[in-house]
C-alpha cells in the first residue's frame, strides 16, 4: 500500500474544514468517512445529522446509504424528513453541507440533475436529493469531487444546488444562506473570492498548477499565497484504514 | 374492525390502472412485497411518485407499470444508477416516461400540504436554481407579510389515489406504529386517498395502546391491512431484520440490460406466487444473516391514572 492515496488525501483535507462542535449534515461515501474522520480526532463534539432524518448519528459502522439501520440506532433523535428539511435544515440549525455532483462551475454552482439538455439529457443524473436544500440553508458549504475538466465547465448545464450564483451580493439577495466555503478535489483546494469567484488556494504536493488549470474548465485564478496541503499522518491513515473503511470500499 | 387482507385482495382492491400511487418509506421500510404484487397484476399506465425511486420503482419501470415518475432522487442508494429508470428516460425502453421533478424537500412538502388538505405550502428550496424554469409546478409568491423576503416558493399539495406503506406493527384495523427512519411515511399515508398498510406484524390493541406516542398512522386513515413478515427486503425493518446491500449490489448488474430485469423479473416476481415463495426462495440462511441483535430502549412510565 502507498502511504496514501488520492482519495485518502481528500478525506483527510475535508475533515479539517470541520470544527469541533459543527453541525453537519453528511452524505454517503467519502463525506462519510472524512465527517467521521473529523469526529474521532480533531472534533470529537461534531454532531452528524443525516437527511434521512436521523440526528446526532453515531454509526457502528460506515453506512452503505444515508438510510441504514446503524444511522437510527444510538443516534439523539429521529425525526420525519418535514422536520430534519423544516425545523433543523431551513431553520439555519445546520452549520455545515458536504455535497458532490457532477458538474461545479466558477460560483460554486452544482449540477446532480442531467448532462446536456433537461428534455433531451445526455446522461440522466439521480437528482437533487436534499443537495438543492443544503446549498440553499447552510451555513457552509463543502463540496468533495474528482478534480477534471468535464467536472469543471464554465457553467453547469442545470443548477440543483445554486452557489453564488451572480456574485456573493447577488445569493443573500436571493434570500440564500451561507455559500460555498470549499471544493476539495484530487489535485487541490479551491475556495471562493470576495466576489464569489472560484480561486486555487492550495495545491497537493501529487499535482502542480498546470494540471489544476488543464482540469479546470476557465482560467483558473491563483492565490498569491497559494500553499501545499498537508499530507495525512499515518494516524489518519489508520483510523481510516482500519476503522472507518476497511474493506476499502471508499477508498481504493 | 378487522381490515385484514392478504396482498393481492389488498393490491386488487386498492389500486386501479392510471392511478396515482405512493410506495412510501426512506431506504427503511420501503414496500417491496406490493410493488412485486403490483407487477404481477400487471397494472399499467401508472404514476409513480416517491422521493427515492430505489430498486422498488426501477422494477415498476422495467416490468412496464409506470408512465409517469414524480420523484427528487433516482438512484440506487450508495451503489449508483437507476439503471431502468435511466433506460426510460434516455433511450424510451421499454417505452418512455415523463418526469416531474423536486429536491426532497419540495416533495416532502407536497406530501405535508396533501396531509393537511391546504392547496399548497411554502419553503425556501428552489431560489437560484434551475428547477422554476423546468417545472411550472413549483411557483413563486409574493409574501403577504412585511419581512425580508418579498417572494417565496411555493410547491403544490400532493394527494396520490394510493398511498402504500409499511410499520413494523399494527393492530388488525390499521392503527400503526414505526420506529426507525421514518421518512415521508407519516405524511403519504394522510395525503392518499386509499392507504393500504402492510406491517412486520399484528398486535393487539394493548400493545398500540401501551406506547401512544409511537402510533403515527391511526386507523382512521387505514383502507386495508396486510401482515407480511420481511414484505421489505431487501429494505429492513428496523430492530427486525437489516437491510440487504448484497440485493441491492446484485439489482445493479442485473439491470444493466432490459433482458436483465427480465430474467430477474421471471425469476423473483412472475416466478413466485407471494412473498411467502420469495423468502422460501431467498433462503432461511440470508434471512437469518439480516438479523440485528437486540437493543431494546428503556421502557418509558406512561402512568396509571
Amino acid at each position: 500500500m502507498p502511504p496514501y492515496t488520492d482519495t485518502e488525501l481528500m478525506i483527510t483535507r475535508a475533515a479539517q474544514e470541520l470544527e469541533d462542535g459543527d453541525t453537519t449534515l453528511v452524505g454517503v461515501g467519502v463525506p462519510n468517512i472524512a465527517c467521521n474522520l473529523a469526529k474521532r480526532t480533531h472534533a470529537p463534539e461534531l454532531e452528524m445529522i443525516y437527511e434521512s432524518g436521523t440526528i446526532g448519528s453515531n454509526p457502528s459502522q460506515l453506512p452503505l446509504s444515508i438510510g441504514d439501520p446503524v444511522l437510527a440506532s444510538n443516534a439523539k433523535s429521529v425525526v420525519p424528513m418535514t422536520q430534519s428539511f423544516g425545523n433543523y435544515l431551513q431553520a439555519g440549525r445546520i452549520d455545515v453541507g458536504f455535497l458532490g455532483g457532477a458538474q461545479i462551475d466558477r460560483e460554486g454552482n452544482i449540477n446532480s440533475t442531467v448532462i446536456g439538455d433537461y428534455d433531451d439529457p445526455t446522461v440522466r443524473l439521480p437528482g437533487s436529493g436534499g443537495a438543492c436544500e443544503i446549498a440553499s440553508n447552510t451555513h457552509r458549504t463543502i463540496m468533495i469531487t474528482p478534480h477534471t475538466k468535464r467536472r469543471f465547465p464554465e457553467e453547469v448545464d442545470f443548477i440543483t444546488s445554486p452557489g453564488y450564483v451572480g456574485g456573493r451580493e447577488n445569493r443573500k439577495e436571493l434570500g440564500l444562506r451561507g455559500g460555498p466555503e470549499a471544493v476539495i478535489t484530487d489535485k487541490g483546494v479551491l475556495r471562493f473570492d470576495e466576489s464569489g469567484e472560484m480561486y486555487l488556494a492550495a495545491i497537493h504536493p501529487s499535482s502542480t498548477e498546470a494540471e489544476v488549470q488543464e482540469a479546470t474548465g476557465w482560467e483558473l485564478t491563483v492565490a498569491d499565497d497559494v500553499s501545499e496541503t498537508r499530507t495525512p499522518t499515518p494516524e489518519e491513515i489508520a483510523l481510516i484504514r482500519e476503522d472507518l473503511d476497511p474493506d476499502g470500499i471508499y477508498t481504493e | 374492525m378487522s381490515k385484514l387482507r392478504d396482498m393481492e385482495g389488498a393490491i386488487d382492491a386498492a389500486v386501479e390502472d392510471g392511478q396515482t400511487m405512493y410506495l412510501g418509506g426512506f431506504t427503511h421500510l420501503i414496500p417491496f412485497a406490493a410493488g412485486h404484487e403490483i407487477i404481477r397484476q400487471g397494472y399499467e399506465g401508472l404514476t409513480a411518485a416517491r422521493a427515492t425511486p430505489d430498486l422498488i420503482y426501477d422494477q415498476l419501470i422495467a416490468a412496464g407499470c409506470v408512465d409517469d415518475v414524480v420523484f427528487s432522487w433516482a438512484g440506487n442508494p450508495g451503489v449508483g444508477s437507476l439503471r431502468a429508470f435511466r433506460r426510460a428516460v434516455e433511450e424510451e425502453v421499454p417505452h418512455a416516461i415523463g418526469l416531474e421533478e423536486y429536491s426532497h424537500f419540495g416533495l416532502v412538502t407536497r406530501l405535508e400540504a396533501g396531509a393537511r388538505h391546504l392547496p399548497f405550502l411554502p419553503l425556501r428550496s428552489y431560489v437560484g436554481s434551475d428547477y422554476i424554469e423546468h417545472n411550472d409546478a413549483i411557483r413563486l409568491l409574493e409574501n403577504p407579510y412585511d419581512g425580508p423576503l418579498n417572494e417565496i416558493p411555493v410547491v403544490p399539495a400532493l394527494n396520490p389515489d394510493v398511498a402504500i406503506v409499511r410499520a413494523q406493527r399494527a393492530t388488525e384495523d390499521g392503527s400503526a406504529q414505526l420506529w426507525g427512519i421514518l421518512g415521508e411515511i407519516v405524511e403519504a399515508a394522510f395525503a392518499a386517498d386509499t392507504v393500504v398498510l402492510s406491517v412486520e406484524e399484528i398486535v393487539d390493541e394493548d400493545v398500540i395502546r401501551s406506547d401512544p406516542n409511537r402510533t403515527f398512522i391511526p386507523d382512521s386513515v387505514v383502507d386495508y391491512v396486510v401482515e407480511e413478515p420481511y414484505g421489505s427486503h431487501p429494505s429492513y425493518a428496523q430492530g427486525y431484520y437489516g437491510r440487504d446491500n448484497e440485493a441491492y449490489l446484485t439489482w445493479d448488474e442485473q439491470s444493466q440490460s432490459h433482458d436483465g430485469t427480465q430474467e430477474w423479473l421471471d425469476e423473483w416476481v412472475y416466478g413466485v406466487e407471494n412473498r411467502r415463495e420469495y423468502l422460501e426462495k431467498l433462503t432461511p440462511e440470508r434471512l437469518l444473516d439480516l438479523e440485528p441483535k437486540t437493543n431494546y430502549a428503556t421502557p418509558i412510565d406512561m402512568g396509571e391514572y
